[in-house]
């Protein structure tokens, strides 16, 4: 996916952690091997080309592709598992399975807290200390180095932030309507949720909606906080994001 | 708009830099920090300027690592961090590429923002970060780990 992923686990006896480290890291590789669109001979690019089936396919890949047509449906469409045409389910891989391998270690006996973060998007499980919420900060897209929030995950079990946004890799979100990037006024948005898998779905969708609608958008989903950020500098919140801010 | 347009060309120079530095992120963050051998796992060249020694979950004195050289698409890259009574004191790259002076213009600049975002994050307070900025992000991430696995 030509991306990095941290892990940070507290607790847990360190032999059986390692291990399910060593699981989690195969299990990324795994991933990248049935889904990389950069790789001719991933299941994904032979399903695209229609040398494979869905059916003949590893496991995985049905199950993102119905996951990817839930997040759909509920975005209406913008956010979508085509790229200019052929297939391409990227958007909703790295969350996914960034949220696959925070659960695969949280499931250690013993391990009190989890943080993965893949490549900018961060799935949190537990805490890190017992009296200590996870605590992520949100970097600004107009202010190299600086942070534009500190969300904390006090008051709950799972946490995930995912950020989508031009700071990257420039205007890489393309609206699935014209095919073309998307005109947004946007510079990040920044999407908080119980679930990595949808967060970081949501987040581009609401990146290529825009600002009015996709604030609107987001405030009408359940358990969804949002922060997002304007090329004019205007910082935009959800209704319960100030709960969450720490 | 504008503002962004004005900050690319700078940004990107950044990222250059930033993403060069990413890859030991790979070396460094596969190891979780409850292990008591990480310091020195994680690390090949754990060198101590005082009297401490680098063991995971030591919060006293002042220690130096240095995590592994890692090959970029731009050159080596190595970097090294100072621990100083469990804070964080300072970041700096131990060899970075600077065989031409287009490197050299780069590493001018991105060195000393990408110590300044490590040192500004720790003072947040923070266990990690969310941005679209992956290759910077993944520097403050390995970052991270490399103090985790130094016990902060």
């Amino acid at each position: 996916m030509g991306t990095v992923f941290s892990f940070d686990v507290r607790g847990g006896e360190p032999r059986a952690v390692l291990q399910a480290l060593a699981e989690a890291v195969a299990g990324l590789h795994r991933v990248d091997a049935l889904f990389s669109t950069y790789r001719e001979d991933s299941e994904v690019s032979q399903l695209a080309r229609g040398e494979l089936t869905v059916a003949q396919c590893a496991p995985e890949v049905a199950e993102v592709l119905e996951l990817a047509a839930e997040a759909e449906r509920v975005s209406d469409g913008w956010f979508s598992t085509r790229y200019r045409g052929s297939l391409d389910p990227t958007g909703i891989v790295k969350g996914w399975s960034a949220e696959r391998a925070a659960r695969l270690l949280a499931a250690v006996d013993g391990v009190c807290g989890v943080s993965v973060n893949g490549g900018g998007d961060v799935q949190l499980l537990g805490a890190p200390e017992p009296q200590r919420p996870w605590r992520v900060g949100v970097s600004d897209p107009l202010r190299p180095g600086g942070l534009a929030a500190v969300i904390s995950a006090a008051g709950v079990d799972e946490l995930s932030v995912a950020t989508s946004g031009t700071a990257e890799r420039g205007d890489h979100i393309v609206d699935p309507r014209t095919g073309r990037s998307a005109v947004t006024d946007l510079v990040a948005v920044t999407v908080v949720g119980p679930r990595l898998t949808w967060v970081d779905c949501w987040a581009t969708a609401a990146f290529a909606m825009g600002s009015r609608a996709g604030l609107a958008w987001l405030e009408s989903l359940p358990d969804v906080e949002a922060l997002l950020i304007t090329a004019g500098d205007e910082v935009r919140c959800t209704g319960g994001l100030a709960a969450r801010l720490g | 708009m504008h503002a962004l347009k004005k900050n690319r060309p700078l940004r990107r120079i950044v990222l250059a830099s930033a993403a060069t530095v990413s890859g030991m992120v790979l070396l460094l963050s596969l190891k979780p920090h409850t292990s008591p051998t990480l310091a020195t796992a994680s690390t090949k060249s754990p060198t101590t300027s005082s009297s401490s020694s680098p063991t995971a979950g030591s919060s006293s004195g002042t220690k130096s690592i240095t995590g592994d050289t890692v090959q970029t698409r731009w050159g080596p890259v190595q970097v090294r961090v100072t621990i100083k009574s469990g804070t964080l004191t300072d970041v700096t790259a131990v060899s970075y590429p600077q065989d031409n002076p287009r490197d050299q213009e780069i590493n001018s600049y991105a060195l000393p923002q990408l110590r300044r975002e490590a040192l500004a994050a720790q003072s947040a307070q923070i266990d990690t970060v969310s941005g679209a900025t992956y290759t910077s992000d993944g520097y403050r991430q390995s970052l991270q780990s490399a103090l985790d696995s130094a016990g902060l």
